[in-house]
């Protein structure tokens, strides 16, 4: 029993030990990262969210749920979380719908295909504020849409200032801007469904639509909730659109979630404030992610 | 042997450049102009600054205007707050009241030749607390309507100058010229930087009718007052029945020959095109209802208090606002001097102005004007009523109901 009886000490270093060091050493870097750069701000911003935080005077005070409660009784709120949930779901339902379709059609085996699926592509790669700037300008009353309407005899809508137009307008410029990625993405997917299933079932006399409704949309069902899950999340945290194009206005129709917090802390230096809302953003991307991947037991096909 | 040189050398090098490093001391001030002539003038004070102070620099950073103090609170917030700043009228009294700013009377006064006592009490009221001045008055320069008399004429009616001369000079009179122009194709007025968010530069029409958006102490919504309600009745019928405003969403740039005239301060006349230039003039704003009236927009600058080189700071903005520079500033910027507000010097500084236009606008205007509205918490109030008026800004608008539904919103926060 004792260290001198001549038994067989485990060395320290086993092979599992040392495996699970080495291994710890390969994801270390990604690891600091998380914890620096995503972790520690996240808590930051929940203490921060306990706080009232006057940048101009320099003061941080201790105001405990305070922030909490005002984000219960802001008037404002109720219309924002409107808008951004209006947003997010004609953003997510006109993106996937358009990237399939688009996808669909440069699937076909024709002679240049290639240009258009180019051509769709390329507004991603463009910087998003000169895209949006330039879609500011074609959307003034007196701009280039409105110019081509009326040379059709139709007099277009003051696109930026009713809050109907405002908001179909901001959501069709986001939409276009990133359709090009998720049609490559289901482009990739309708490329890895096999053909022979396609010959099968044109031997069955299974009609098109049928071979679409049967075939492509389960198979490509895991690329849906892939492109549904980012689309969402990129949808929650749309800025840069709604600040280059109407500000939230007209009157606070187009004012996202994330605009507003940006209202909050920016412009009215209310950080603590801010900070609250950043978790009430975080927590409703978390809850809608964890859904979607809840939902995809039921609704999403995996052939292992 | 050899290695040990290299490393010293290399040590010396590092420590030389800290010491460089330590010598030099750059002074950063916030401004909102990015404007060529503005920048030669203050890059040519701080060169003159930086003669008698070897070793210190100060730069000039330009911010977009219209999301200007947000940009510096930003720079606040994330600890790089610059050591000099130019504040806007309507955000003085947020860093007046905040305690950021380093009070400044103590240096002015001990300044060689500066002589506050020149500096008009009035333009330091908004700046000071407690007896102690936060920030210098550096621009107190009234609106007034450029003109473009070549797109008047060509519409076929009396130029402003000629009403002027007429006693006919009223707001119904500017409105009627400004469609006749609008009907040529042209833009009528625009108000700059309005463009349908920065509402508080249309004080520039409705102090006509006497009209205000809080009382004085800033306690009590006004809005929907009969004045308020009558102001903009009077703007809301301007823009979408006579078609004597760009309609929101319409963009136009008077600068460019694009409109009959636009209102907005005399630091703009930097912008009249030097070539193609077309025949402009520079009035009074017009009579309203309640007879002539002036406004004036302010911009102080303010050291922070947070600055390492607070002291240095404050120095520089004696400098740069000695009687000698107000004097050359005072081609952009109507100077708060007493002994400068005369017709002789600020002629020589303004050669784009006519005696005339110095007289009327710029004299009258900061003798008799109101600064434009400035409130504690200002930006969340502007963003309410923004907000609220966007429901005014459609051709068949319910006024009177959207200026009460903002009244009801702002209330609470003009009562904080």
């Amino acid at each position: 029993m004792t260290a001198d009886d001549g038994s067989y000490r485990r060395p320290f270093w086993t092979i599992e030990r040392r495996d699970g060091v080495v291994g710890l050493l390969f994801v270390a870097p990604q690891l600091v990262g998380i914890v620096l750069f995503v972790l520690v701000p996240l808590a930051l911003v929940f203490w921060y969210s306990l706080h009232e935080w006057n940048v101009l005077a320099n003061t941080f005070t201790f105001k405990g749920a305070a922030n909490y409660r005002k984000l219960l009784e802001d008037p404002t709120l109720p219309e924002v979380l409107g808008a951004t949930a209006l947003f997010s779901a004609g953003l997510v339902v006109l993106n996937l719908g358009l990237a399939l379709a688009l996808a669909l059609l440069v699937n076909q085996k024709l002679r240049g295909i290639v240009v258009f699926r180019t051509l769709f592509f390329s507004p991603v790669v463009v910087s998003l504020v000169a895209w949006t700037i330039v879609w500011g300008f074609l959307l003034q009353a007196n701009g280039t849409i409105n110019g081509f309407l009326g040379a059709l005899g139709i007099e277009g809508p003051n696109w930026l200032r009713h809050p109907t137009t405002a908001m179909i307008s901001v959501v069709v410029v986001q939409v276009f801007k990133n359709v090009g990625l998720n049609m490559v993405l289901f482009l990739a997917a309708l490329q890895g469904v096999p053909n022979e299933l396609y010959e099968a079932a044109r031997v069955d006399g299974a009609p098109r639509f049928k071979q679409f409704r049967r075939i492509t949309l389960p198979l490509i069902s895991p690329t849906i909730l892939l492109t549904s899950i980012i689309t969402v999340v990129g949808s929650l945290q749309v800025f840069a659109q709604i600040a280059v194009l109407t500000q939230g206005g007209p009157g606070v129709s187009t004012t996202v979630l994330v605009y507003y917090l940006y209202q909050q802390a920016f412009q009215f230096h209310l950080f603590g404030y801010g900070s609250t809302l950043a978790i009430l953003l975080f927590v409703i991307v978390l809850t809608l992610t964890v859904l979607q991947w809840q939902m995809r037991r039921r609704l999403v096909f995996y052939e292992n | 042997m050899k290695r040990l040189t290299h490393l010293l050398a290399a040590a010396t090098l590092l420590a030389s450049a800290g010491l460089a490093g330590a010598a030099d001391v750059n002074l950063r001030m916030t401004i909102w102009s990015a404007n060529k002539s503005h920048l030669d003038l203050f890059n040519a004070i701080a060169a003159d600054f930086e003669k008698t102070h070897p070793g210190v620099g100060v730069t000039f950073d330009s911010l977009a205007f219209d999301s200007y103090t947000t940009t510096l609170t930003t720079q606040i917030a994330g600890g790089n707050a610059p050591d000099l700043a130019w504040i806007f009228e309507t955000s003085a009294p947020d860093f007046v009241a905040s305690g950021a700013l380093a009070p400044l009377t103590e240096t002015l006064k001990a300044a060689p030749g500066y002589d506050l006592d020149d500096v008009n009490p009035a333009t330091l009221e908004l700046w000071s607390t407690g007896g102690e001045i936060y920030a210098y008055p550096f621009s107190t320069s009234p609106f007034g309507v450029f003109v473009n008399n070549d797109l008047i004429k060509a519409a076929g009616k009396p130029t402003p100058a000629e009403l002027i001369a007429e006693g006919k000079w009223t707001w119904d009179s500017a409105v009627d010229l400004a469609a006749a122009v609008a009907a040529n194709g042209k833009a009528g007025l625009i108000v700059r930087d309005f463009d349908y968010k920065l509402w508080d530069n249309l004080a520039t029409i409705w102090n006509g009718w006497g009209a205000a958006p809080w009382s004085a102490d800033g306690r009590t919504c006004t809005m929907a007052d009969q004045p308020m309600a009558d102001a903009m009745a009077f703007i809301h019928d301007a823009i979408f029945e006579k078609k004597a405003m760009p309609a929101p969403g319409v963009s136009a740039d008077f600068f460019a020959g694009d409109a009959a005239m636009t209102i907005t301060q005399i630091s703009r006349a930097s912008l009249l095109p030097k070539e193609n230039p077309f025949d402009w003039d520079l009035v009074p704003l017009p009579a309203g209802p309640a007879g002539k009236y002036a406004v004036i927009g302010q911009a102080g600058i303010g050291v922070f208090a947070s600055s390492k080189n607070a002291a240095l700071a404050a120095e520089f903005l004696a400098f740069m606002t000695n009687p000698d520079n107000a004097a050359k500033l005072a081609a952009y910027f109507p100077p708060p001097r007493k002994s400068q507000l005369t017709t002789d010097i600020l002629a020589k500084a303004n050669p784009l102005l006519t005696a005339e236009q110095i007289d009327t606008v710029v004299i009258d205007g900061i003798a008799t004007g109101k600064v434009k509205p400035g409130h504690t918490g200002l930006a969340e109030i502007h963003q309410a009523v923004r907000a609220g008026l966007d429901a005014a800004w459609v051709p068949d608008a319910d006024v009177p109901a959207t200026l009460a539904a903002i009244c009801r919103r702002i209330e609470p926060l003009l009562a904080r």
